[in-house]
């Protein structure tokens, strides 16, 4: 007999629903005004105008100004290029990290499965922004460290999904059959264990788009991220911070510039868990 | 107790179930005879009010109450109280994280009837059990037990029908001539009105007193139960009594 | 279980060894000579030497590793460079407030987001799912800082409904001083029964424990709607009907039961998520707690406190994912007998 769903038909698996692609339309308009901010933007890049110092929302400056005169929207457009830059650098050094030796680790198996898993427990015992913070206030503040301590820390999620994943296709017939033909193991790797983990792996990195963009802002709102001249969200809340009470422009349109961005990435990546891999819920 | 009439249930165009005439009456019991998919147990979620995301139609009437227009809460008065369900698979259709007696004292307080220790207890002992299975969670028991206590939480609650969705077939040989000899007994003694849906004929030639073939959503046969598994006059069947051992 | 229990120790104390080596490895490892730091810019050569012969940098690695192992176990985890004082008496200070805060915002998260939950599974595709949905969305997508900052402004500063800063009226501190016991001042003023403290500290801890709450509650919200959307699936709702039971009393009373149990590991992961969120807020709203000091830390390039920050809140971390997975057996009765 079949289930009776609760209240209505449980949606299929396969289809991405409408909130997803709100979100998937919300980045496309983020990423093409962060790439179009030069012919966008209203104002120069970083142009100081003391005569406008903390102007409000106008028509001259929609956004208004903040205290050095500079244009708020076009400093929040050219800090979409900054964030966004962040995002894809941190997510793509860490999944091929996380990868590499998540697949290495799936298909070998045995000592070499256990030393990386462990070494991922450690690092995932870390709460994120906090290896982050600890690694930037070594290396010192700015875009790079930011890249670098956020991506030292999101690799394990990669290397332990890329494990699993490897793990169980290195044992399906067709991987055992190639193995035995003679096929060498990186080869072997290569073709057929490598393709078949990245599915779940490009899902996760959708998934996790959104908490780059809040560690990124929050590293930056510390002063451990970008720093000026770099215009960057969290480092635009900083500065905004002491006259928001009074000025309440320059702190709300970049934080809401970094909440639009991460709602977007967030929408995208649990519609598209739901379509890709209905069972998994949070990891 | 039970009486429907050009009973329809519909998925979009589907039709799953189309029961022209069914009744029960009490100390009765009627088999519904099918192999899975021909719509049995639609028609006696239909009964109970509960097929959700369907389109039905036709004249239900259970214990008095017109299933197809009341307001639910009307409904959620008989059901449980009046009209009790035994599910085909008793270890799934117990939540596993409630001990029998939790599930029995919230559905004793939720119909305002006794639920003392010594009114459940009797419940359980009714139907052969030891009230130490209280304390038990479903997966501590036996499916045989399961299911008895499934027909002593009809007992408790007062229940007059009982609609039974293959009641015994996940269970052994032994346990099933249990569970049918508590059934028959309390149809005996209690009165209760008995509308049981199985694949199985030999069941149903040891308890029913009518029964309705259906196939394809279509009742193809109905009659006492004697005539219809002595000389069934549709194929479908004679089909069915043939693959019978 | 006792076998169990024996492997996942093995496990928990194999993760603090490679954290231990870890925070070891970003402390001396990396660039920042911390004689430096702690010498000052004009230190002379001598002043420098003796530095380094004070944190014993001159040793070989192996020795350093094994002097900071054994260091950390006899209660010395350094010297802060900003207070002069032992880290870890320093973190002793911080942490029962940081606890604080962060025990009280998930409590409201739980309050609000497993409630959330069951509304948004009952009314399923329908206008309360897709405000949860959202709502929830929002939550985990909200930066804290700038949460912080929004509530501060609007219901401190311009609507004066709740305090700006710090954790209970300092001006109390003379009228009612609260004698300590655990530390932690809610606890401490309950049980001294100290009312004056305790309603001064509820009330500044409203809005920090909100923005603190906003992604707990996000989370457990998704969480407990999903759990229970593939609870509603199960067989044994059908037999709940028929017997009566309400749509929502089923789902409270027997569908909410096995979905907590992967939300008690979720908490534990959104623990150790919501002490270093904290850290923002508690530097926004000047709360006394680890993250106002590891905030201080951080603009001083104070390492040592920085250690012990990272070290604490990941040993805090690995204990709460091991007292979660040693709990399972307990919420779950099918998971004792495996």
């Amino acid at each position: 007999m079949t289930v009776l769903p609760l209240s209505r038909p449980v949606r299929r698996p396969g289809r991405v629903d409408r909130l997803a692609m709100l979100g998937g339309a919300l980045i496309v308009l983020v990423a093409l005004s962060a790439v179009l901010a030069p012919w966008l933007a209203p104002y120069e890049e970083n142009t100081p105008d003391p005569l406008h110092s903390l102007d409000p929302p106008s028509g001259a400056h929609w956004f208004g100004t903040d205290l050095a005169g500079r244009d708020v929207l076009t400093q929040i457009l050219y800090g979409g290029r900054t964030s966004l830059t962040i995002v894809v650098a941190v997510l793509t050094v860490s999944s091929v990290i996380g990868v590499t030796l998540g697949v290495v680790a799936g298909y070998a198996g045995g000592p070499v499965r256990d030393v990386i898993m462990r070494i991922t427990d450690v690092f995932l015992a870390f709460p994120a922004l906090l290896l982050s913070l600890a690694l930037a206030v070594v290396l010192g503040p700015s875009v790079t460290t930011a890249i670098v301590a956020i991506a030292a820390t999101w690799w394990p999620w990669y290397a332990r999904l890329a494990a699993s994943v490897a793990a169980s296709v290195a044992t399906r017939p067709y991987v055992d059959a190639a193995r035995c033909l003679g096929v060498p193991a990186p080869l072997v790797v290569l073709r057929h264990v490598l393709p078949n983990s990245l599915t779940p792996v490009l899902v996760q990195v959708s998934l996790d788009a959104g908490g780059v963009i809040l560690t990124a802002a929050a590293l930056s709102y510390l002063g451990l991220g970008a720093r000026e001249p770099v215009a960057e969200w969290g480092l635009m809340v900083q500065q905004g911070q002491t006259y928001f009470t009074t000025n309440w422009w320059v702190v709300t349109f970049p934080g809401l510039a970094i909440l639009v961005t991460a709602f977007a990435f967030n929408l995208l990546g649990e519609g598209l868990r739901a379509a890709l891999d209905p069972r998994r819920v949070i990891k | 107790m039970i009486e429907v009439r050009d009973l329809r249930v519909r998925y979009g165009t589907r039709t799953v179930a189309h029961v022209p005439e069914l009744d029960v009456g009490a100390g009765e019991c009627v088999a519904v005879v099918g192999e899975s998919g021909s719509g049995k147990s639609t028609t006696l979620m239909a009964l109970l009010g509960l097929t959700e995301g369907a389109e039905v139609s036709g004249y239900v009437r259970v214990c008095g109450v017109d299933v197809l227009t009341a307001p639910a809460r009307r409904l959620r008065e008989i059901r449980g109280a009046r009209v009790a369900l035994v599910m085909q698979s008793p270890e799934a259709a117990l939540s596993p994280t409630t001990r029998l007696g939790v599930l029995m004292r919230r559905a004793l307080v939720l119909h305002g009837v006794d639920a003392g220790e010594r009114a459940m207890a009797e419940a359980v002992e009714a139907v052969l059990l030891d009230p130490a299975i209280l304390r038990r969670y479903p997966h501590e028991v036996s499916g045989g037990q399961a299911q008895r206590f499934a027909i002593a939480l009809a007992l408790a609650l007062g229940a007059e029908v009982v609609l039974a969705d293959e009641p015994t077939s996940a269970l052994d040989v032994t346990v099933q001539a249990e569970v049918v000899g508590v059934l028959r007994r309390l149809r005996a003694e209690r009165g209760l009105a008995l509308l049981l849906v199985s694949h199985d004929l030999a069941l149903v030639s040891t308890i029913a007193d009518r029964v309705l073939v259906m196939k394809d959503g279509e009742v193809v046969e109905s009659g006492p139960a004697a005539r219809v598994l002595a000389e069934p006059s549709h194929p479908y069947t004679r089909e069915l009594l043939e693959a019978l051992p | 279980m006792p076998r169990y229990v024996a492997r996942r120790l093995g496990q928990a104390f194999l993760v603090v060894a490679g954290v231990v080596v870890l925070t070891f490895v970003v402390t001396r490892l990396l660039p920042g000579d911390p004689a430096v730091a702690f010498a000052g810019p004009k230190a002379t050569p001598q002043q420098l030497a003796e530095a380094r012969a004070r944190f014993g940098l001159d040793d070989p690695l192996p020795v350093q590793l094994w002097n900071y192992v054994r260091d950390l176990l006899t209660g010395d985890w350094g010297t802060s460079l900003r207070t002069r004082r032992p880290v870890l008496s320093d973190l002793y200070l911080a942490f029962p407030a940081s606890l604080e805060l962060v025990g009280s915002a998930l409590l409201l998260a739980v309050l609000a987001g497993i409630p959330a939950g069951v509304l948004a599974a009952r009314h399923r595709t329908r206008l309360p799912d897709f405000g949860v949905r959202v709502g929830g969305m929002l939550a985990v997508s909200v930066p804290v800082f700038w949460l912080a900052l929004a509530l501060q402004t609007v219901f401190a500063g311009n609507l004066d409904w709740f305090p700006v800063a710090g954790e209970y009226d300092t001006a109390l501190d003379t009228t009612s001083p609260l004698t300590l016991w655990t530390n932690i001042t809610l606890v401490d003023a309950l049980i001294t029964g100290n009312w004056p403290i305790l309603t001064s500290t509820l009330r500044h801890l409203v809005l920090p424990a909100i923005v603190v709450a906003a992604y707990p509650t996000g989370v457990i919200a998704q969480m407990t709607r999903a759990a229970l959307i593939e609870e509603a699936g199960q067989d044994h709702i059908r037999l709940e009907r028929a017997l009566g039971f309400g749509e929502t009393s089923i789902l409270v009373r027997f569908a909410l039961r096995p979905a907590l149990n992967p939300l008690l590991s979720l908490i534990a992961l959104v623990f150790a998520y919501a002490i270093v969120n904290g850290f923002l807020v508690e530097a926004v709203f000047n709360w006394p707690g680890l993250g106002r000091y590891a905030v201080d830390a951080i603009s001083y390039s104070d390492v040592p406190a920085i250690a012990g920050v990272a070290l604490l809140v990941a040993l805090v971390y690995v204990l709460a994912n091991l007292v979660v997975d040693l709990l399972q057996g307990v919420v779950d009765p099918r998971a004792r007998q495996r």
